[in-house]
């Protein structure tokens, strides 16, 4: 398995200083909005069936970064969650665990504590989620504070401002000191996408987030208009493809908020398949960022296992 | 760890569309037998299954036909232009109504994947009634000045690479203006023509306007030197066309042709690289390469070639080339093996010349007429297969080192159909096009249609431009 990616890797010299940096990621090919929606889309339109729906629904499902992330997070909300991770649906045993639940920091310990001994990974967002304006200080104490409570792995979100008035060292830097502070916990880089705006800008923001260190690479918070989109999947993907063709270090990637359905996600996987590739298709190395998403895997799971649709009254609500 | 993720067969039940045994001419608003009972089959391509007997038009049936169409002129040109309309917007209705029965249907008849028929021929057949419908009241505004008249009988020759659309773009302009037709499809895709038969009969077109002569060579021969056809309008090869062009010379008859290509498809090193892989995958694969406007040489700035070659190659291994029926195939068959014959062909005589052949890890079925994505590498421009057109899935890599020497390589060429551009920098794309002796100049994308748009050939790739106000003139008496 390819190690975590380090400074050790032969684009080590672009990070020497802002102007290097800024040359690099503005040296990279440009994207064709036009032409990588097109793409996308047609890549939606493959008819996954039967076996392959089947796979597919299982994988989604171990993929799920199963999520609650608002102001009124209780403990009860969040030990519900982890039940729901730990066994999705508890009419049927052989449904996949999620791949994580994903929390406020100070939601962890009890999350870790209802998900123990079940493989489930727990995941917090840090760094001032979702805004990321705060001190540098402030966000490495929120990190520090997941990770001493048992976070897994850290969601950090990018310093949108300054990546926008292209201080791409300063956004660098704040992305190394962060995976510093994660220790063991894998790291994944929030860019909000969303507010990049630009399918160039992502592309740069992908590579400067696998550069510092990321291990996924996640398109956004959930918290803004528009989140993780086919096309903005399928360009990450692109990167962490070539950003291993070049370095040999592998990068997952994380598209949430937004995706619902089934159907949806199969058309992510679908993306994964044919743009990254198999080695991708392991939730080690791709995540869902998602709610509601998780029943729906369930009602359609259940409809091919038995040839009925049961309803949301038949999947448990959380 | 990873498994593989393998798609499922998702064939489109061929259940929707109904093929009889066998179907006549389409002549005066009737099905009916050949004058001489000639009949020839028409096989499904990717199996070689027969799917139906088709009459088999000679000389004696070309008059009738152009007689029915004479004697149903008079009243067609003078309906008023919005009656015409009616007509054209209901055929466009209908065919939109039956999409998925016809892309079923051409899927069969010619081999291309429905994923092709379904999301491009039929709708854009649907687009170009409609566009051209709306044309039919508005010729006084369409700049050929007040109350342009129409020819008079337009006989049709048609190719089997996009059997419907040829057709849609032959009939709905010829009938927009007051024409009435008679249209020969291939002889190896008649089946959507005679459907179409079927879909005039529908929507209650009056007997005669559209008459359907399938048929080989002679058929198309003995209807373009029909004396009282007016206008002639060929699809299909730059080696018929110029017999065309002898047989109506010294005639009053109107001629457009849409002859042969070898399109340049020029990536300059600011490309954005993963959106141009996916333009000259589609420039060259879509409808497996039997375009006339493929995309049939690339034309690499030397400095990215390997970096692009790579990132091609590796898009090649995913393409999914099968049953043209499941949804999920890329590539389907090849038209006929004749047509397979000549790729075959081709591409040896490039291995002969010391171009380098390459292919991804491919199977092909055992029955029916296929040929692999191929990509040919060490090209210069002295190669045959990078100076023929092809007609099939076989890319020609060649090189250039600044934009002029890709203008001068671009236009080294008899056609001159289409061109594609892929740079990030807009002042090159207008330098570049407007230097390119082609009809189209597609800028960071390629085979993209559209009915409002005129299509047309530059050289040896035709004369006459079809869609657009422009594809009116070559039915207008102006």
């Amino acid at each position: 398995m390819p190690t975590t990616a380090s400074a050790a890797h032969s684009l080590a010299d672009v990070t020497a200083s802002n102007s290097t940096l800024s040359r690099f990621l503005h040296g990279l090919p440009g994207v064709d909005a036009v032409g990588l929606e097109a793409r996308a889309a047609s890549l939606g339109t493959r008819s996954i069936k039967t076996t392959a729906k089947a796979y597919a629904i299982d994988l989604a499902i171990s993929m799920v970064d199963l999520t609650t992330l608002e102001g009124a997070d209780t403990p009860g909300k969040v030990r519900a969650l982890g039940a729901k991770a730990v066994r999705p649906d508890p009419t049927d045993r052989t449904t996949p665990t999620t791949a994580a639940v994903c929390v406020y920091p100070d939601m962890v310990a009890v999350a870790k504590e209802a998900v123990a001994g079940s493989g489930v990974k727990v995941a917090s967002v840090a760094t001032a989620f979702p805004a990321g304006r705060a001190a540098l200080e402030v966000k490495l104490a929120d990190v520090r504070d997941a990770v001493s409570a048992g976070a897994d792995e850290i969601d950090m979100v990018i310093d949108r401002g300054a990546f926008l008035a292209g201080h791409y060292l300063k956004v660098y830097d704040e992305i190394v000191a962060v995976k510093e502070t994660c220790g063991a916990a894998r790291l994944k880089v929030i860019f909000e996408t969303g507010e990049l705006s630009t399918y160039d800008n992502i592309r740069r923001a992908s590579w400067l987030g696998m550069l510092a260190g990321a291990d996924f690479i996640k398109t956004s918070t959930g918290k803004v208009a528009v989140n993780a989109t086919p096309a903005n999947t399928l360009l990450m993907l692109e990167a962490v493809r070539d950003f291993r063709a070049q370095t040999g270090v592998q990068v997952g990637v994380k598209p949430a908020g937004g995706i619902r359905t089934s159907k949806d996600a199969i058309k992510f996987l679908v993306l994964v398949n044919e743009t990254a590739g198999e080695d991708w298709l392991d939730n080690h190395w791709f995540r869902f960022g998602a709610s509601s998403l998780l029943n729906d895997l369930l009602m359609q799971r259940q409809k091919l296992a038995t040839g009925r649709y049961s309803g949301p009254d038949y999947v448990t609500v959380d | 760890m990873a498994s593989a993720f393998v798609y499922a067969p998702a064939p489109e039940s061929r259940a929707i569309v109904d093929i009889a045994p066998s179907y006549g001419l389409f002549i005066d608003g009737e099905f009916t037998e050949a004058a001489d009972g000639k009949v020839f089959k028409t096989v499904s391509p990717s199996s070689e299954e027969v799917l139906s007997e088709i009459a088999q038009a000679g000389s004696e049936d070309v008059d009738r036909a152009v007689r029915a169409a004479r004697k149903a002129f008079g009243t067609w040109s003078a309906l008023p232009g919005s009656e015409r309309a009616k007509y054209l917007f209901r055929i466009a209705r209908i065919i939109q109504e039956r999409s998925r029965e016809l892309a079923v249907l051409e899927t069969l008849d010619n081999g291309k994947p429905i994923k092709e028929t379904r999301d491009a021929d039929l709708p854009l057949v649907a687009a170009h009634f409609f566009y051209y419908a709306g044309w039919a009241d508005k010729l006084d505004h369409a700049g050929f000045g007040a109350n342009p008249r129409p020819l008079g009988v337009a006989g049709q020759v048609i190719p089997w690479n996009f059997p419907l659309l040829m057709l849609a773009w032959k009939i709905a302009p010829a009938l927009a203006t007051g024409n009435t037709v008679v249209l020969k499809p291939a002889e190896t895709t008649p089946l959507s023509a005679l459907f179409f038969a079927d879909i005039c009969r529908q929507a209650g077109l009056p007997r005669g306007v559209v008459n359907i002569l399938p048929g080989y060579g002679d058929t198309g021969a003995a209807l373009v030197a029909h004396p009282d056809v007016n206008k002639v309008a060929f699809t299909g090869s730059t080696a018929v066309g110029k017999e065309i062009a002898r047989a109506v010379a010294g005639s009053h008859k109107k001629v457009t042709l849409e002859l042969g290509g070898k399109g340049a498809n020029i990536v300059f090193d600011d490309a954005p690289i993963d959106q141009a892989v996916e333009g000259i995958v589609n420039g060259i694969f879509f409808n497996q390469g039997q375009v006339c406007c493929a995309g049939s040489r690339l034309l690499v700035q030397e400095s990215v070639q390997d970096e692009l070659l790579d990132s091609l190659k590796r898009r090649l291994s995913t393409l999914r080339l099968g049953d043209p029926l499941d949804k999920n195939t890329d590539i389907g068959a090849i038209n006929s093996a004749e047509q397979l014959s000549r790729i075959t062909s081709l591409v040896a005589q490039g291995e002969a010349e010391g171009a380098e052949r390459w292919s991804p890890a491919c199977e092909l079925p055992e029955s029916g007429y296929w040929f692999a994505p191929t990509l040919f590498t060490n090209v210069t421009q002295a190669h045959t297969v990078a100076r023929d057109e092809i007609f099939g899935p076989v890319l020609s890599v060649l090189t250039f080192r600044t934009p002029d020497e890709a203008v001068a390589k671009a236009n080294n060429t008899p056609y001159g159909l289409s061109a594609g551009i892929w740079t990030e920098k807009g002042s090159r794309i207008l330098a570049v096009a407007n230097k390119l002796r082609a009809g189209v100049v597609w800028s960071n994308t390629f085979n993209k249609f559209d009915p409002t748009s005129p299509f047309g050939g530059y050289k040896e790739s035709g004369f006459g431009r079809e869609g657009g106000r422009h594809g009116l003139e070559g039915y207008l008496d102006v």
